[in-house]
């Protein structure tokens, strides 16, 4: 297929960037949309032009490293997708891609579509995981986890850390990202020890570094490849309300 | 010729590790806050490694190429890790998995390494768990099993089809608890460009700054390599798109060994390559092989109307489908090690049985286990596996056979060390997937994992501060030292030359092109011609690489293609050094198969009297042949024989 591509450009954080029009053509169908543009960026260089820089690394939909709004979706138009999932069945023969980078104040661009999302790794940085120290811990089977609560626990811990949810909404929230690790180990008996110390710490960090707050519109869960729960916020929410009241 | 010393300890095998444990050298509190230690990578051994000792209250500096530690590669890791706690008791133990493991490797690996790695298997789980890590459960609350291949018993644990993601989330959070302590410097978007020594010894790294394009130097009282495994020097191959090898080559040119780098694993379940222009491929875990049949049709005429689009495979009636692994291994059947797996489809496809557009593919048919569990008991331990098979090729595997073929996953080759992970370098330690050390031949699944994690929770910890005892009266180094400028200035040249080339090839135009010379001569398959063409092939492509490569862009910015220009000339040389180790061989083992040497069965002949040794090869100069030196194997534990799959 041939297809018109609308891709942001920009060489770097003080730039100021600006949409180019490329044409691509005889694409297969089968395709991944990551392997349209290196094709693109093969052509680039060829010509003489400096290839598109976006980040990728996995290409199975695990690492979270690529991002990618696509005609207005991060990770593009398919649900529970990232972006190196995506195929070019997708799209039609003739159609126009617009592709931009995740837009919100605390990831700054980089250059072209690649953004840096060190917060998230502040935001954790800040207490998002259990203060054990290697050795001397109990046996694997000492303590008995409910089903149900482990699976729970799984789900939110399936967060890739790719940052779509923060692109998604409108206030550049970080409330998904962030509820699903405090929910992973809120749920877990494990993780109970410390839940009110971190998740205060965690909450500050995340307002702290600009991310907005959650407005309900649930564009999060909607976008999230990895179909994360708004219910983690809601877990979060409680969370939050009991360490303040109880501290 | 420099003799190697593996300094196994004394002690009979079960004693071992604790012998050297009680006699070790440690470092006083006070004076691990004085030596300071890099390390280079963050998956899984990275990261668990880099967190232990910063725990202990070494200063650590870690480096990672992408742009949080978190997304290092052992995060696409997808069916488990094993252990030997015997949960299920089924009959497993330490001794067991240490046996399967050395038994999978083909008796190629170190038993006194081996041993240790299957003691503190448990440890590992314990651990997790107390991180968080959400292992699958019971209904009754604790944790459950499946099964992997080479094995008889059920000592896999499991986090739905994303163990890795898991166990690196909580390396990463362990980790991160160390960052926010102090005693661990994280630099994210680095790629270490070399090695620097100082008196022989290991003390600092240049590295690169993917962002700015800055040359940074770093020093420290000991390096730790933990950067992965080479297998994208196939250019296809499981490995994220910038796995590279360049950290463990760098060191190779600095005097460290490069051990058994033929031995790569090509695992029997990916996905197929379905264009020129594919940039990847992607596993389907070997857990699927629980429950999962593979299959090709007995007639060759139905294969035949199966690649052309004429018959579907639901429609090729249960007596005529050739169960090839449950027919040619009954004992392990659909569950035999992954080396055996692949060859076996290999010969399918190449007897002309195999299926898909191409020819060069099996199925792996879930028909009779979704009849005898039902659909939700399958999608519950594969769905995610299925969706990503979905995405990708566009069938439902819930109701058509899935098509798999084998693809390059692992190296089992790396960087030589001794007992306590260092290299031939004092000071230089390597760990996980970019060492030699416990999977011999062939790595058996779910080792993985549990190996960076050993490696980096409950062997290094020990081991460094062992070497580092004599050295806390050594002052900091300073990085403006002439070690440091001379190792600066070399890759400052090496850039230089590369941009300067400029000619009109694209990176991946070579790339692709030693991918395919390493997949068809030096891959699943070998002889003596083939790797004697690889290596002439591999020659001229380098040549052809340094007069026509194209690398555009600025060098002092963010360079994608420059990032990759540099890991394909390091490819385009650790390439050659796989064939020729792969030549020198005259035997079979693990998956290492050449095709002159096999039993009359088709399976790996091996040949113990002249090959029962690691082969180290040691760095001679550019366009030199590398000297090979010799590790005997001693297997005194173990009695050595052909591995046999066929009965139990």
């Amino acid at each position: 297929m041939d297809l018109k591509l609308k891709i942001w450009r920009q060489n770097g954080p003080d730039d100021k960037g600006k949409f180019v029009d490329y044409e691509i053509k005889n694409i297969s169908t089968d395709a991944s949309f990551l392997e349209m543009l290196d094709i693109l960026n093969n052509e680039l260089i060829e010509k003489g032009e400096e290839p598109v820089a976006f980040d990728h690394d996995c290409r199975e939909g695990i690492c979270g490293m690529c991002s990618l709004y696509i005609n207005g979706h991060p990770h593009g138009p398919d649900a529970a997708t990232t972006t190196c999932q995506l195929h070019m069945r997708r799209f039609k023969d003739g159609d126009t891609i617009v592709v931009e980078p995740w837009r919100a104040k605390p990831f700054p661009i980089v250059k072209d579509l690649i953004v840096d999302r060190s917060a998230f790794d502040e935001i954790i940085q800040a207490g998002g995981y259990i203060s054990v120290n290697t050795g001397g811990v109990p046996d694997a089977n000492t303590i008995p986890i409910n089903k149900g609560k482990a699976d729970l626990a799984m789900d939110a811990a399936a967060c890739i850390g790719c940052g779509a949810c923060v692109a998604a909404c409108k206030n550049a929230s970080a409330m998904l990202f962030v509820s699903a690790k405090v929910s992973q180990f809120a749920l877990l008996p494990q993780g109970r020890i410390e839940a009110k110390e971190r998740v205060k710490k965690m909450v500050a960090k995340m307002d702290e570094l600009g991310f907005g707050n959650c407005t309900n519109t649930y564009a999060c869960e909607a976008e999230c490849p990895k179909e994360i729960s708004v219910t983690n916020i809601a877990r979060m929410n409680r969370e939050f309300f009991a360490a303040k009241v109880s501290s | 010729m420099k003799k190697l010393d593996s300094k196994i300890p004394e002690g009979p095998l079960a004693q071992k590790w604790k012998n050297y444990k009680d006699h070790q050298n440690l470092v006083n509190p006070a004076n691990k806050r004085k030596i300071d230690i890099i390390v280079v990578g963050t998956g899984l051994a990275g990261a668990s490694a880099a967190a232990s000792l910063g725990e202990l209250g070494f200063n650590v500096k870690v480096f990672c190429i992408q742009d949080s530690p978190r997304r290092a590669h052992s995060i696409a890791a997808q069916g488990g890790i094993n252990a030997a706690k015997n949960y299920p008791n089924d009959g497993d133990s330490v001794y067991r998995l240490f046996y399967d493991t050395i038994k999978g490797g083909d008796y190629r690996s170190r038993e006194a390494n081996v041993y240790r790695l299957a003691e503190v298997s448990n440890n590992i789980i314990d651990q997790c768990v107390a991180q968080g890590v959400p292992f699958a459960r019971e209904y009754g609350g604790l944790l459950t099993n499946r099964s992997f291949g080479g094995a008889l018993v059920s000592r896999t644990f499991y986090a739905r089809g994303q163990t890795g993601q898991q166990l690196l989330l909580g390396a990463y959070g362990a980790l991160s608890k160390e960052i926010k302590r102090g005693h661990v410097v994280m630099y994210t978007r680095r790629e270490m460009m070399d090695l620097v020594m100082i008196n022989g010894r290991a003390r600092g790294i240049i590295t690169r700054n993917l962002v700015t394009g800055e040359l940074e130097r770093h020093a420290a009282h000991a390096v730790l390599l933990a950067s992965g495994g080479y297998g994208n020097v196939y250019f296809l191959s499981t490995n994220a798109m910038n796995s590279n090898g360049s950290a463990a080559w760098k060191a190779y040119k600095r005097g460290a060994f490069f051990a058994n780098p033929s031995f790569v694993q090509i695992h029997p379940t990916c996905i197929p390559v379905h264009g020129d222009y594919q940039s990847k491929l992607t596993l389907m875990s070997e857990s699927l092989r629980n429950d999962g049949r593979i299959w090709v049709p007995k007639k060759k005429e139905d294969a035949e109307k199966i690649r052309k689009g004429e018959l579907k495979p639901t429609q090729i009636p249960e007596e005529d489908r050739d169960y090839y692994l449950e027919r040619r291994y009954p004992a392990f059947g659909n569950l035999v090690p992954r080396d055996v797996a692949s060859r076996a489809a290999k010969e399918r496809c190449d007897a002309g049985y195999g299926v898909g557009p191409t020819g060069l593919a099996v199925y792996l048919d879930f028909a009779d286990a979704i009849k005898r569990l039902g659909r939700d008991v399958i999608e519950a331990r594969y769905g995610n596996l299925f969706q990503m098979y979905e995405k990708i090729t566009d069938d439902n595997p819930y109701e058509t056979p899935m098509m798999i073929y084998p693809a390059i996953h692992y190296t089992m080759g790396g960087l030589w060390v001794d007992y306590e992970l260092m290299s031939t370098i004092p000071g230089l330690f390597v760990a996980g997937e970019a060492n030699f050390s416990d999977h011999g031949a062939n790595r058996l699944g779910a080792s993985a994992l549990m190996q960076g994690l050993s490696d980096g929770y409950f062997v290094l910890p020990y081991t460094m501060q062992n070497y580092l005892a004599d050295q806390i009266t050594v002052p900091r180094f300073k990085t403006n030292l002439p070690e440091f400028d001379e190792v600066e200035k070399d890759v400052k040249e090496h850039i230089a030359k590369l941009k300067a080339v400029n000619g009109k090839e694209p990176v991946d135009y070579f790339h692709r092109k030693l991918g395919r010379i390493m997949w068809d001569k030096v891959g699943m398959a070998r002889n003596e011609k083939g790797l004697k063409e690889a290596i002439e092939e591999i020659r001229e492509l380098r040549k052809d690489f340094w007069k026509n490569v194209k690398v555009p862009g600025d060098v002092n910015g963010l360079n994608v293609e420059l990032e990759k220009a540099l890991r394909v000339a390091d490819f385009l040389e650790l390439g050659e050094l796989m064939a020729i180790d792969a030549l020198h061989r005259n035997e079979s083992c693990g998956g290492h198969f050449r095709e002159e040497y096999q039993t009359p069965e088709g399976e790996a002949k091996r040949d113990d009297e002249h090959y029962m040794y690691v082969a180290a090869w040691e760095f001679k100069g550019d366009d030199k042949e590398p000297e090979l030196h010799k590790e005997p194997l001693k297997y005194e534990n173990i009695e050595v024989k052909q591995r046999n799959y066929k009965t139990a």
